[in-house]
């Protein structure tokens, strides 16, 4: 899958956990989940079986524990699909 | 010195209207919440009716985002943030839209429930678990289903730095939680504090009740007519859900700010009876409710003659005739000079832990307002009342109560009482004391 499509859909995913939503319109590779967009950090479990259901992967806790930007979860995903 | 504590707001989510005007109107028209489920017969329960709050995934839409309802799945939790946030606009206050802010170290709250999230645990949780699905959860049951977790989201959403806490004791805990607030601002520990009660709406726990055949389980077809409180066919209670909240402050800080005062908080006590005496854990000992009652007068500094009308437990159950005899007794006045008595529970049902919160919203409207509202379907009274027939109306009357005594009894033989006084700035001067 092309690199932008999947950080497009990782947007659409972490939309709902999002709190800071201005800082969302201009997200990038290295905008943080929990210190940028206000994501509370329990959270990150929901979003990565949110992941998981959405790209149809299985995403083991290592890996997991590897996001913490949207660039982060893009590799993440990436690496899984292949 | 024992500082005066008044309301300065009130929010509520009932079976029969949400928000004051709505529920207000309810009240005096009598306008029951009662319906008729049909999931409940198709589960074979033997009462098929109840009361709960209607359009709540509407209101949650207006009032959340969609990051806060995300873990909003379990109703105890939405229809205590719903009231809370409805009680703490009504005291003045603005909902705070960023969480970067200090939070409000003057304002605690002590929201009680009965079972907490049980709809969550027994309908996703329990399942996901014993299917072996644990680690497809998700992050949310723990903060929706801890006991804590209404009073939790109340204190993020409102930004709250005092004691938030969760209190417990059956259908007494609404009331308890105002009780214990009341004393909490009285000791000088607190400027504020939200106090009530949530209950969601859950077959599971009403089915729970529906196994110890308490409910009324003969009038499923006549929903309205199924919750009778003092009547001679009252065959156990309608099963409620929903959640009411006062804000209760400092008098001292009400006036600083300005704020409206709807009701002086007179007096509180919360005793238990011990399960001795004729008490159990389903039933009170009579002298313990008696006690709780005259404590609650003793510490309002009045006597049982000066309450003008009395907001009952009255579930419309074989309990009913005898709590009145119990008034009548701490209150030390003959039933012909017994003050008017209602049931909100006729028009909404018992909605358990949120009961003493809804109720006491109802009272506080009551003494502001100056009306006391009817109990339906005490037409055929139950003979044991037959003394007090001038005392209970089934239809809203208009009378300017200076004094309101509100009582809840629960599972475990434990008793809650508060005595609420009409707000007069002619006559509440300051000094006073």
């Amino acid at each position: 899958m092309e690199h932008q499509a999947t950080f497009d859909r990782v947007i659409g995913i972490i939309k709902p956990f999002v709190k800071n939503t201005d800082n969302l319109a201009t997200a990038s590779e290295e905008t943080r989940l929990l210190e940028d967009l206000g994501v509370n950090s329990a959270r990150l479990v929901d979003i990565v079986l949110a992941f998981e259901d959405e790209f149809d992967i299985a995403i083991d806790d290592e890996s997991a524990d590897r996001v913490q930007t949207l660039g982060d979860a893009v590799a993440v995903i990436q690496e899984k699909l292949q | 010195m024992a500082r005066r504590v008044v309301v300065t707001g009130l929010g509520v989510l009932a079976p029969n209207g949400h928000g004051l005007t709505e529920f207000e109107s309810a009240l005096r028209e009598g306008r029951s919440g009662i319906r008729f489920y049909p999931k409940l017969a198709e589960l074979k329960f033997g009462c098929q009716v109840g009361g709960a709050p209607q359009g709540v995934e509407e209101i949650k839409e207006r009032y959340f985002s969609e990051e806060q309802r995300f873990s909003m799945k379990s109703t105890v939790i939405a229809f205590g943030a719903i009231a809370a946030v409805d009680c703490w606009r009504d005291a003045g206050f603005d909902v705070p839209e960023s969480t970067s802010e200090e939070p409000d170290f003057d304002t605690g709250a002590i929201i009680g429930t009965g079972v907490a999230g049980i709809d969550l645990m027994c309908g996703f949780a329990g399942p996901m678990i014993d299917g072996g699905r644990t680690r497809r959860m998700g992050s949310t049951i723990v903060e929706q289903v801890m006991c804590s977790g209404v009073s939790a989201r109340i204190g993020g959403l409102l930004g709250l730095g005092g004691q938030v806490s969760t209190n417990s004791s059956a259908c007494t805990t609404g009331t308890e939680a105002i009780v214990e607030a009341y004393w909490q601002i009285q000791a000088g520990r607190a400027k504020r504090m939200l106090a009530g009660g949530a209950e969601g709406d859950s077959h599971y726990t009403w089915g729970s009740f529906d196994a110890m055949r308490v409910l009324a389980a003969n009038r499923n077809q006549e929903p309205e007519r199924a919750s009778r409180p003092m009547s001679a066919s009252a065959s156990g209670f309608v099963p409620g859900s929903g959640a009411g909240m006062l804000m209760l402050e400092s008098l001292e800080s009400a006036l600083e700010r300005g704020a409206r005062i709807y009701a002086e908080v007179l007096g509180g006590q919360v005793n238990s009876g011990g399960q001795r005496q004729g008490g159990s854990m389903t039933a009170p000992n009579p002298l313990g409710v008696q006690r709780c009652i005259r404590g609650a007068l003793d510490a309002a500094g009045i006597r049982g003659e000066e309450v003008d009308a009395i907001n009952g437990h009255l579930t419309a159950t074989i309990a009913d005739p005898r709590e009145i005899a119990s008034w009548q007794a701490a209150l030390e006045v003959s039933p012909k000079r017994f003050p008017p008595i209602n049931s909100t529970k006729s028009l909404i049902g018992h909605t358990l832990g949120a009961a003493g919160g809804i109720e006491c919203v109802a009272s506080v409207l009551e003494l502001d307002r100056g009306f006391v509202h009817g109990s339906l379907n005490c037409e055929d009274l139950h003979p044991e009342l037959e003394p007090y027939r001038d005392s209970i109306h089934g239809e809203t009357i208009e009378l300017e109560p200076r004094i309101v005594a509100k009582a809840s009894f629960g599972f475990g033989d434990v008793n809650g009482c508060v005595i609420f006084g009409k707000w007069d700035s002619q006559h509440n001067n300051f000094d006073k004391e």
